[in-house]
């Protein structure tokens, strides 16, 4: 293998030295991404600054079979972007600037380091935006969001990025620069767009971006739903639904969280109510208020205990600071927690909170649950402490029966953050042998060489051999101290 | 809920299966059909009929999870027929074309409807597949619920792949609710590109259309949302309300409308020698939506808000050659795609040519699907 100097001359062919990290201190900063429980340094980081710089770099990586990890903001929360132990990282951080905005056509093409709140920033004054938000929007890359087709409160009614791209540029391992999909609204041959976007930088790496920008709504009003029960809330979710009405957003949250973002911010939450709901419409000034109305009417009708709506932009958003903020809410009341992101039929949610519950006593770890209840996306925030001897393994055990629960009722082990390394072993139940032997072979259609995230989104099969196993005989993951990709 | 039981289903699969493994094994290759609805589309190919239409039936459906999973033979009408009764509806309008149409059609097709620049194409709204590939696997990608990112998107990538890649045997939907009050207006345009400035100009405001079309001098826009919403938007943006929109938007959905009709005098059989002449080729543009008219001297009929431009070719056999391609260089210029969607040649490609480095990652995963070639070869491309 290469020493350092060897490496970094290697990569000074293809930028410039002041694009080449590979001092120890300064490769720590990518050693994990938003997934921090799993670090692993890269040889090297480089960050090039143009199309034939990421082409260059991805030549000598296929030449000399140098494992490659894409990296945007390092926000993600599955370890997408963790490094390879004898790989480099290629940050596209530098190239993040917006290239064309065409607003007749209402799209934007942007180089994939551009932060996804840039892009709405960027746009404002002529009424446009682009609508996923993911809670981390004012850092996270649209190049990150593609690679993790990434969502947001808004998705239910706007979509996840796979619904708001239009076109990619890519870079291949073997050397070309392809443009997937077009402006246009459809184009010819199979529809690789969708292939690509969720592909977590296996099939190559995206340079640029053409999203799809729609106008702001005219107004936004949110309303506050609060319960005694859980199956009241979620029974008044499938009434609004039922009803016809798609909110722009609708979350839901159980008492521990609400006691945590109530101490953290005071955004007014109802600390004693066991469920919560925030409901946001847009539209019209006339439309909201209507469909406000029937909300309300809906959250009584279905055993609400009290309703309020924010009477102006202010107290809206003071409403969503809790639960924007539930997450570092945790973080006052854990040492650590950790993220968990099935998604469920919402009908089975009664069934499978009382579940995680139930496995909550049972591993004695606190569980407080976010949901984004419109779509059935489930965040299970299970609370730790690092520090105690085997908390962190006793947490991803019981991570793992949550997202089992979530396959058994027909859901799904990841709704919006990927598997990456941290749902690996998962992908082993939600898919057979043969499914998951098709996304090899897809793999190799764009990778021959298995370069590119090495480790991440699609197990081995003799991985899954190792994981069914033990899951079936045991129940409980044997060999805690093991790595676990 | 199905048509048929679940253990018929299951021997069907099985069949289907053992078709798909016999005809491996022979390298006979197999020519997928449902209801024969769209025929037409695509290439013209030869193989042995392997029919799916016959595994039909309603699995599951949940109007409040806005979820409904069916099995690819279940006809579309028996669909819309089930979500109607609940104020439900497919969000991206498939169009039909026989009543016989099945959702496995649809899905392999990939045609959407008017509302596809305001709602989404057909891959939006696919959630999941069972698959049956090439190599005899039966398959399952993607799932039931709305938001889903374990593995490799397939079930979307199979949406509009013309079978080429797998036979889908059952597929799952997001299914939308029916607006509370739809209208559509009339604008006259008498200038296709004022109606095209138009169209894109209102799509970028809060207004809820849901289709914009332009043909004859007149721009159709329809509003769908709730009242309140819709009869702002009527108030904004002026015209006349059409009493025939309905009529009119699934006139150009299903092709009835008066401009795809065959019975055009460039098309009546020759006087002089009483030959039937050729069927009109029908060429289907997409183009970005603002794109400018181009072949002014062509009769265009303008729809998803300027993003696809039909032309009707009824030019006589010995014009038609340099008519289509007058055409098809425009829609080029454009950076625009053209398919012959309706007649003509069959034989020769029919959708427009994928550039080389394209092309070759087409040809590997159809390998890697299909890798004996069997799945309706060339149906999409003459290479796949």
């Amino acid at each position: 293998m290469m020493n350092t100097d060897q490496l970094v001359q290697l990569f000074r062919q293809a930028v410039p030295a002041q694009s080449i990290i590979s001092e120890k201190t300064s490769l720590r900063v990518y050693e994990s991404d938003g997934l921090s429980a799993y670090r692993q340094p890269p040889r090297l980081v480089v960050l090039p600054t143009s199309i034939a710089q990421v082409q260059d770099v991805l030549a000598i990586c296929q030449q000399h079979a140098i494992p490659v990890v894409s990296r945007g903001a390092g926000t993600g929360l599955s370890g997408g972007a963790l490094p390879h132990k004898d790989g480099i990282v290629v940050s596209l951080a530098k190239m993040n600037q917006m290239l064309a905005v065409d607003p007749l056509n209402r799209i934007a093409k942007v180089q994939s380091g551009m932060r996804n709140l840039a892009i709405s920033e960027a746009v404002e004054s002529l009424g446009l935006y682009y609508a996923p938000d993911p809670s981390s929007q004012i850092a996270c890359t649209i190049g990150g969001n593609v690679a993790e087709n990434a969502g947001g409160v808004h998705c239910l009614k706007y979509g996840l990025t796979l619904h708001n791209v239009v076109s990619l540029k890519m870079a291949t391992m073997e050397g070309d620069l392809i443009d997937i999909g077009a402006n246009c609204l459809d184009w010819p041959g199979f529809d690789l767009l969708s292939l690509m976007i969720g592909s977590e930088g296996m099939l190559g790496i995206v340079v640029e971006v053409t999203v799809k920008l729609l106008p702001i709504p005219e107004c936004a009003k949110v309303i506050m739903g609060i319960f005694d029960s859980v199956k009241n809330a979620g029974d008044s979710v499938a009434g609004i639904i039922g009803n016809g009405i798609i909110p722009a957003g609708i979350e839901m949250m159980d008492n521990l969280a609400i006691r945590a973002a109530e101490d953290f911010v005071g955004a007014g939450y109802p600390v004693t109510a066991k469920a919560m709901l925030l409901c946001e419409l847009d539209g019209t000034e006339t439309e909201t208020d209507d469909q406000i109305r029937q909300v309300e009417t809906l959250f009584r009708d279905n055993g609400a205990i009290d309703t309020r709506v924010a009477k102006d932009e202010q107290e809206r958003a003071l409403f969503w600071s809790g639960r924007k903020a539930a997450f570092p809410a945790m973080g006052r009341i854990s040492p650590d927690y950790y993220c968990i992101d099935g998604t469920i039929p919402r009908r089975s949610l009664g069934h499978v909170l009382t579940e995680i519950n139930n496995l909550s006593e049972k591993y004695q770890l606190r569980v407080a649950n976010v949901f984004h209840a419109g779509d059935g996306n489930l965040h299970p925030l299970i609370l730790y402490d690092a520090n105690v001897p085997g908390e962190l393994n006793k947490t991803e055990e019981l991570g793992s029966k949550i997202l089992q629960l979530c396959i058994d009722v027909g859901g799904t082990i990841t709704g919006e953050h990927g598997v990456g390394v941290e749902k690996i072993g998962e992908m082993c139940i939600q898919f057979s042998d043969h499914e998951r032997e098709q996304f090899h072979r897809i793999r190799h259609c764009f990778d021959p060489k298995s370069l590119l995230n090495p480790g991440k989104a699609i197990p081995s099969l003799a991985r899954c051999a190792e994981h069914n196993a033990m899951h079936v005989h045991h129940g409980q993951l044997p060999f805690p101290q093991l790595e676990r990709f | 809920m199905g048509s048929i039981t679940e253990s018929i289903a299951g021997n069907i699969e099985d069949q289907l299966q053992q078709q798909v493994l016999a005809a491996r094994q022979s390298s006979t290759p197999l020519a997928i059909c449902g209801g024969n609805s769209k025929t037409f589309y695509g290439r013209e190919i030869v193989g042995q009929p392997i029919n799916v239409a016959q595994h039909s039936g309603i699995i599951d459906y949940h109007p409040t999870e806005l979820v409904i999973t069916a099995r690819a033979g279940t006809p579309l009408r028996e669909i819309m027929a089930l979500l109607e009764k609940n104020n439900q509806m497919l969000g991206f309008e498939p169009p039909l074309f026989s009543d016989s149409a099945t959702l496995g059609g649809a899905i392999a097709s990939g045609l959407s409807g008017p509302s596809r620049p305001f709602s989404g194409p057909v891959n939006h709204f696919v959630l999941g597949v069972t698959v049956l590939s090439g190599r005899g696997e039966v398959l399952r990608f993607g799932g039931q619920v709305i938001k889903n990112v374990a593995g490799f998107d397939v079930s979307r990538l199979l949406v509009g792949s013309l079978g080429c890649l797998g036979i889908l045997l059952e597929i799952s939907l997001k299914v939308v609710p029916k607006p509370a009050t739809e209208l559509t207006i009339v604008l006259h345009h008498a200038d296709a590109d004022a109606a095209i400035v138009s169209m894109n100009t209102l799509a970028g405001k809060p207004v809820p259309i849901s289709a914009a079309a332009w043909v004859a001098g007149k721009t159709r826009i329809r509003l769908s949302g709730s009242k309140a919403g819709v009869t702002a938007a009527r108030r904004a943006i002026g015209g006349k309300v059409d009493a025939e929109g309905a009529a009119f938007w699934s006139g150009i959905r299903e092709q009835t409308h008066g401009f795809f009709k065959v019975d055009r005098p460039g098309n009546r059989p020759s006087k002089q020698s009483g030959k039937q002449l050729s069927q009109p080729l029908l060429l289907r543009s997409s183009v970005a939506p603002a794109t400018k008219m181009f072949c002014q001297n062509k009769c265009q009929l303008i729809d998803w808000g300027g993003g696809l431009r039909w032309y009707s070719c009824t030019e006589r056999d010995d014009n038609r050659d340099s008519s289509v391609q007058e055409f098809e260089d425009a829609v080029k210029s454009a950076r625009g795609y053209v398919t012959r969607f309706r007649n003509g040649d069959r034989k020769s490609e029919v959708f427009a040519p994928l550039p080389d480095m394209i092309l070759k990652f087409h040809q590997r995963l159809k390998n890697q699907f299909d890798p004996d070639g069997i799945l309706n070869p060339g149906r999409m491309y003459r290479a796949l």
